[in-house]
């Protein structure tokens, strides 16, 4: 009849207790998120005497975890980015420009021909050769390293009427799309972790796309202007220097403008000596003249490669270029060995340190375009704050009054569940650590109001029980009984609607969704269990004969 | 003395009016899907593409000058509109500042944004912009195909789900029920011309969530009703189960909404439209549940004996009491 074994009585307060416990930090949000910070900048930089007093503001055997607050709370920037795969297709086919000739040297002389990004055309000067020129070019290509693209190679070759042209195969593409993720990905968070904010978001959207969202940044537009360079760094042959843009370059060669002098262009080739993926460091620093400039070194391979074209060169001019701009064009004086040197241009001292900063993360292997970006002032995500707890509390309170003056004793019973229910909605955010949006915070205003909707269901019953004539007991424990499988069918309907957010919404609204989904399971949790308890211990404490719901 | 929102034996005759209601509902789903596509919604950038700004400064928001600082740009369709919020405080004075994707961007540029910005700090010195949100043609275009996946795929699911406990005339009541609820709203966001964005989705599949809540729920003391009164007529028992649980239906839809006009009121302008629309889907929700999806499964009809197991799929499932 109406009785709980003692061990679901302890399960079912140990819960409880638990919940509230790791929702505490939550009340004393600014101490505990200084402790927090402290904790981690004493592991990085080691402790100093500020460091340890702000660690102390929060004991450390208490729990620590905390509730994110969404962009939209605390103000921030947030970047859709969209990779340019199809840049990589273009760079790779530029590398294997140069090996193709040289491979086909010995054969015959060729010439490369305009193209469609991405391939490569080479005329033969004696189309005779075709065949043999396939094989040496076929022999070229390599095998593609992914688990389903095994067996292929990384290369198409065909030839016709005296032109072989190259493209990637389909599963290098894929396998390359792969790589070109990963690093992008691994780039932006070096770039952003060099600027040092805390608790940044980057996360890969889908087939092409990177998620930045950073707290606390003033604006989209300096979240760009870090992440959004390419800083693809190359050292390119010198063809000649002119003024007119629209020069026909000739084929293999490319018109770039001078970033530092207005109206001057330099033809350069596109195939380059080397590039800033083999710099090992950079570091900012002040030409002979004393003007800022940045002195990087070369990895063995680039320095040799380097080195090489130096002594081949001298008097020579070669190019050092930076997404697309010449930032210098000097003459090489002599064999340059060491694999270190210096870019000078006209750069501020700040330019310089961003500079360097950006060669040393890398550059991105393809460009970034942004579909969306967001910035949300501290401002208004305070103002967002205060609105919402006022909100939460009024709601909070009529609810409570409401059931009260609605149920009398049992209205108490659950406003305890209800009060324990918010406390371990936070307990379950903190220990996930998800972030709480706006639409979130409305998500538990609704729960506040929708979670009692099982106890209306109990106590409606336990009056409609009573009426039938049963005794009090009898009343309660078929009231919970049979209320339950009306509790559980509409509350899987509703946890399915906020998985199926979760899974499509994106922010605030998968905020939303979370908040949601917690609140149901935590509810029926309260509403049920929690009450039942309640009403058990009321009930042995008083033995009614007659009870008043 | 207990506050009671329903004295405790009813007998209204919910179906006694059922052609009147359910031709009601038909007219206003109607005249929803007429405002649908003869208004249209009013929709945000997330749906549509391009940049909004939120501005926020001590002197009164002056609507023209704005326009007439933002009309050198030609920037194409700008949009000015003052923000009112019980909560805002005496010096603040909040505009909405929507522009329309620009030819050939995907998300605004840098540029773009300074400009806008540059132009409104001539008319309004000490402007601030506390909030900048752009977003490409490109996604906004996804992210309608994905709103229309999520209330497609939330339907579906409770589809099935009410089929595998309840029968399938429960499940077709309940998704109808639904489809009411989900039209009605996007009906009155085109006639009001509200902002639609994609928290208004979100709030939406909310009101999906709740408005099944509450038709399960009668659905249960129906299936319940239905064993217990073998002989009786469909109609009689449908009746004497919406009585028995109206009190509930009333005090839970009380509850909720004195939860959602707290946060109607004091939540703040940002989540206003997404507080509105959960605020009516939880009325038109209630309605739908009695009136609508009842009505549709007193059309259909069902099964009276519950005793023999159906042959029909899914009542293996329709046992789990736990």
């Amino acid at each position: 009849m109406l009785q709980i074994d003692l061990w679901k009585r302890i399960v079912i307060v140990l819960t409880c207790l638990a919940g509230l416990w790791l929702a505490l930090p939550n009340a004393f949000y600014t101490p505990v998120e200084q402790h927090n910070d402290a904790v981690a900048a004493i592991e990085v930089q080691g402790s100093t005497p500020e460091l340890e007093a702000q660690r102390a503001l929060w004991p450390e055997w208490m729990p620590s975890g905390l509730v994110n607050l969404g962009l939209d709370l605390r103000g921030g920037a947030h970047l859709l980015a969209e990779v340019q795969l199809a840049d990589v297709y273009e760079s790779r086919m530029e590398a294997q420009w140069p090996e193709v000739r040289d491979a086909l040297r010995s054969l015959t002389p060729v010439r490369r021909e305009e193209a469609p990004a991405g391939e490569l055309r080479v005329r033969l000067n004696d189309p005779d050769k075709m065949a043999e020129a396939l094989q040496i070019t076929r022999d070229l290509a390599r095998p593609v390293t992914t688990v389903t693209g095994a067996g292929g190679s990384d290369i198409n070759v065909s030839g016709a009427n005296g032109t072989i042209s190259i493209t990637l195969s389909d599963a290098e593409k894929q396998a390359t799309d792969e790589r070109t993720m990963q690093q992008s990905l691994e780039i932006v968070r070096r770039r952003i972790d060099e600027v040092g904010t805390r608790e940044p978001t980057i996360q890969r959207q889908g087939a092409d796309r990177i998620l930045i969202q950073v707290p606390g940044i003033g604006s989209a537009a300096e979240l760009k202007a870090i992440i959004g360079t390419t800083a693809q760094l190359t050292f390119n042959p010198v063809v000649n220097r002119g003024s007119n843009e629209n020069d026909n370059p000739g084929i293999g060669n490319a018109i770039l403008p001078a970033a530092d002098e207005e109206g001057v262009f330099y033809t350069v080739e596109t195939a380059p000596v080397v590039t800033g993926e083999q710099l090992v460091d950079a570091q900012p620093s002040f030409d002979q003249n004393g003007a800022p400039a940045v002195s990087f070194r070369f990895d063995t391979n680039g320095a040799r490669k380097f080195g090489d074209y130096t002594a081949e060169n001298i008097g020579a001019p070669f190019a050092i270029v930076l997404d697309d701009e010449v930032i210098s064009a000097p003459t090489i004086q002599s064999h340059i060995p060491g694999g270190s040197g210096i870019i000078t241009g006209r750069f501020s001292v700040e330019e310089s340190t961003n500079l360097a900063v950006l060669l040393r993360a890398g550059a991105l292997p393809a460009g970034l375009s942004f579909v969306e970006e967001r910035t949300i002032g501290p401002e208004l995500g305070q103002d967002s704050i205060d609105a919402g707890k006022i909100a939460t509390i009024v709601a909070f309170a009529a609810v409570l009054f409401f059931m009260w003056a609605s149920y009398g004793l049992f209205g108490i019973f659950a406003n305890v569940a209800l009060i324990i229910n918010v406390g371990l909605i936070f307990g379950l955010l903190s220990l996930i650590g998800a972030t709480l949006t706006l639409p979130g915070i409305a998500g538990i205003v609704l729960t506040v109001g929708m979670a009692v909707d099982a106890n209306v269901l109990i106590f409606e019953r336990i009056r409609e029980e009573l009426r039938n004539a049963k005794g009090p007991a009898r009343a309660i424990s078929l009231g919970y009984e049979r209320a339950l499988t009306a509790i559980l069918d509409a509350n899987i309907t509703t946890f399915i609607v906020a998985v199926i957010l979760f899974a499509v919404g994106s922010g605030p609204v998968r905020g939303f969704a979370v908040t949601l989904g917690l609140g149901i399971m935590t509810s029926v949790f309260t509403a049920y269990f929690v009450t039942r308890l309640l009403v058990v211990l009321w009930f042995e404490r008083r033995r009614p004969k007659t009870i008043e719901v | 003395m207990r506050l009671k929102l329903v004295p405790d034996n009813t007998n209204f005759d919910f179906f006694g009016y059922a052609k009147i209601t359910f031709g009601l509902s038909v007219v206003a789903v109607v005249l929803s899907l007429l405002a649908w596509a003869v208004i249209g919604l009013n929709f945000g950038i997330d749906f549509r593409g391009g940049t909004t700004l939120r501005t926020e400064s001590a002197q009164p928001v002056d609507v023209g000058a704005y326009r007439d600082a933002l009309a050198p740009l030609e920037l194409g369709d700008v949009v000015i509109s003052e923000v009112f919020d019980p909560g805002f405080r005496d010096d603040q004075h909040v505009a909405m500042i929507r522009v329309q994707a620009q030819e050939g961007q995907e998300a605004a540029t840098t540029d773009t944004v300074q400009a806008i910005q540059a132009a409104l700090q001539e008319v309004a010195p000490g402007i601030k912009f506390t909030s900048v949100e752009s977003v490409g043609p490109k996604v906004s275009g996804e992210l309608i195909q994905t709103a229309f996946l999520a209330v497609g795929g939330a339907l579906a699911a409770i589809l099935i789900y009410i089929w595998l406990r309840f029968e399938w005339q429960f499940s077709v009541g309940a998704v109808v029920a639904l489809f009411h609820d989900v039209v009605l709203t996007i009906g009155l966001f085109s006639i009001l011309q509200i902002r639609f964005d994609l928290p208004v989705v979100a709030a939406i599949l909310t009101i999906i969530g709740y408005s099944i809540n509450d038709t399960v729920v009668i659905f249960d003391r129906l299936r319940e009703n239905l064993r217990k009164y073998k002989k009786r007529p469909l109609r009689e028992v449908m009746n004497l189960s919406t009585n028995e649980t109206l009190s509930r239906t009333l005090m839970t839809s009380g509850t909720t909404l004195l939860a959602l006009i707290a946060l109607l009121v004091l939540g703040g302008d940002v989540i206003r439209a997404f507080v509105f629309a959960i605020t009516w889907g939880v009325i038109v929700g209630t309605y739908s549940s009695v009136y609508v999806a009842k009505n549709v499964v007193l059309f259909l009809g069902v099964k009276r004996d519950w005793s023999k197991p159906d042959a029909g799929a899914g009542t293996q499932f329709a046992n789990i009491d736990a």
